[in-house]
């Protein structure tokens, strides 16, 4: 079916919301305090779970050791956008004192590389922070406008007082029972099986 | 979860260099070291007075660097109230407790005053008017007085504050941290001063014609590189031989290599700084400098600083990992350890040898010889004390040290 396929496409793309296929988004556990939930991600990491994330209304020291969750790919974004950086400035300026406006300043030859290096560092920096920023919110997929989890009533606490583990459901563990079992074993204080 | 607060117990085979221990016999080697250095300037100085004053200049030059690096490393450290840097802090006051040392050694270059200096030359101010301009500055009375005042100064602050740091070390006492912590950031401006009209007094003369209001920031900028580099290679020794084994972490190495690659990309900054404001206006009574260090085969060494000094090191302590293992940051403080010389020499040798580089075995022999002090003094001190302040009150925040 055209929507079908239209949805196994985007389910490749890193960057774009992917919603659950099937009735249920996923599981998720409500934990009292961040040790509790520290120590219950350790648990679902070992357990081979992937597709899964911790919420919590402040950062969590060592949080993503305990989820196991790979090195982020910004600080090469934010390098190779440096790069490209300092070679705009430094090409912008080449350009504008060979080629667009060739002019005798102060005596200086055209190509004066002295003189090109403040701006280059400063465009390079410009992008850099533009990479990072945006880098930063892209791999977060970000802005976000619609989740499932914002239907949940446990989940409105997120940004006060307690800390979630939420499990999607096209994790290949994932079972409706089992998971939500496992969760209440590792200390959850509910779990509720969130709607897609 | 991250941090444990409970207070570590360090025994004394973490804390002191065992006995039998292969760096009970650094003073010796030290001593050795002076003793070939000592001997290769009494051969070579009386056949070449101006060459071994110079060359005695970069290196006593360089290990005083390091010095006032560490006093100054060591008193941010107090004035900003860092935790991560307490197990390494001894490290630093053995460095600048050399400074006695290196005030003995500062000595030989008051025999080749006018070998070094132009202005220092009875009858040079007589058709100068620049030199007589500055006479009331530049003067020899003025100038020992000057080098008295720096080093009871650097002298006496190192000497409070080992005394303060090992003296806790018995007594355990609170409030021996608050009082070196009040007095850092007076002591701070003093060392800023102080670092700053001793680098022009003694490099920055060499030219007594020329003048750069930024000389003092560009000697400390070189200093601190040059200390954190240092402080790199021994904490990577020291774990390499067995000592401080469990006390300096990948966390602690961490913190070193980013105040490495920090300082690399300030000494470029300054370095830059100075050098294109002086190329910009193209004054010529300011770019006379310059105009000396590309001369020749200078200019190689001038290239071969911005690519050696600032171009490959920043790039290869941009990476985590690299910062993180002690073998490759020892690798990079090894190298810029170097660069920071070839710094010094480039800053020196061209009012020497103006055609070009033109290196001499007592280049090799006065480094040696001061060189062969200062690690023969610090090695002693070393044996003296724990390496690390045993009792400072913050010292096991310091051993459970994580970085986010």
């Amino acid at each position: 079916m055209p929507f079908d396929s239209l949805r196994s496409l985007t389910a490749r793309l890193p960057l774009v919301n992917r919603l659950p296929v099937g009735p249920y988004y996923g599981i998720l556990a409500e934990f009292a305090t961040p040790t509790d939930l520290f120590h219950a991600c350790e648990r679902v990491r070992d357990a081979g779970f992937t597709k899964w994330d911790a919420h919590t209304p402040f950062p969590v020291h060592g949080l993503e050791k305990a989820m196991g969750l790979p090195r982020s790919l910004l600080p090469w974004i934010v390098l190779g956008m440096a790069l490209i950086g300092a070679a705009a400035g430094f090409g912008l300026q080449v350009w504008v004192h060979m080629v667009a406006y060739p002019l005798v300043i102060s005596g200086k030859p055209f190509f004066s590389w002295p003189a090109f290096i403040p701006i280059t560092f400063e465009v390079s920096v410009l992008f850099a922070a533009f990479g990072a920023v945006f880098g930063m919110l892209a791999l977060n997929r970000l802005p976000m406008h619609y989740h499932p989890l914002f239907r949940s009533r446990l989940f409105e606490q997120v940004t006060d007082n307690a800390f979630f583990i939420s499990i999607e459901s096209w994790d290949p563990q994932f079972d409706p029972t089992a998971t939500g079992k496992l969760l209440q074993s590792l200390g959850a204080r509910s779990v509720e099986l969130v709607e897609s | 979860m991250a941090a444990r607060y409970e207070h570590a117990a360090l025994g004394p085979e973490q804390t002191r260099i065992p006995p039998g221990h292969a760096w009970n016999r650094l003073p010796a080697l030290g001593a050795g070291c002076a003793a070939l250095g000592v001997v290769g300037c009494a051969i070579l100085g009386p056949g070449n007075p101006k060459q071994f004053f110079f060359s005695w200049l970069v290196s006593f030059l360089f290990f005083l660097s390091l010095a006032l690096g560490a006093l100054f490393f060591v008193l941010i450290q107090y004035a900003a109230q860092g935790g991560w840097g307490i197990v390494v802090r001894r490290i630093g006051e053995t460095t600048f407790a050399t400074i006695p040392a290196l005030a003995v050694l500062f000595l030989p270059l008051l025999l080749g005053l006018h070998d070094l200096y132009s202005w220092s030359v009875p009858g040079a101010a007589e058709h100068d008017a620049l030199l007589q301009w500055k006479a009331p500055y530049l003067n020899v009375p003025f100038f020992l007085i000057r080098a008295a005042i720096f080093f009871v100064v650097w002298g006496g602050m190192g000497l409070w504050y080992y005394r303060g740091s090992s003296g806790q070390d018995v007594t355990g006492d609170p409030a021996v941290s608050a009082r070196l912590r009040r007095f850092a950031g007076p002591c701070i401006i003093v060392l800023a001063v102080t670092q700053s009209f001793g680098a022009i007094d003694w490099i920055m003369s060499l030219t007594p014609h020329w003048y750069s209001t930024m000389f003092g920031v560009y000697f400390f900028a070189g200093s601190f590189v040059g200390f954190i580099a240092l402080l790199s290679i021994v904490s990577a020794a020291m774990l390499r031989a067995g000592l401080l084994d469990t006390v300096i972490t990948a966390e602690h190495l961490h913190d070193i290599g980013k105040l490495l690659f920090a300082f690399t990309a300030f000494w470029a900054y300054i370095a830059f700084s100075q050098f294109f404001l002086i190329w910009y206006a193209n004054l010529p009574e300011e770019t006379i400098w310059y105009r000396a260090r590309l001369e020749g085969s200078w200019e190689a060494v001038s290239i071969l600083l911005m690519a050696g000094h600032f171009g490959v090191p920043f790039f290869y302590l941009m990476g985590r990992d690299v910062k993180r293992r002690a073998t490759t940051l020892a690798i990079g403080g090894v190298w810029l350890l170097a660069m920071h010389f070839v710094d010094l020499y480039w800053q020196v040798m061209p009012t020497l040898h103006a055609e070009g580089v033109r290196p001499s075995v007592l280049d090799v022999a006065a480094f040696l010889a001061v060189g062969g002090c200062f690690v023969g003094a610090a090695g002693w001190l070393m044996r003296r004390q724990a390496l690390v302040p045993l009792r400072d009150p913050r010292l096991a925040e310091s051993l459970a040290f994580e970085n986010a």
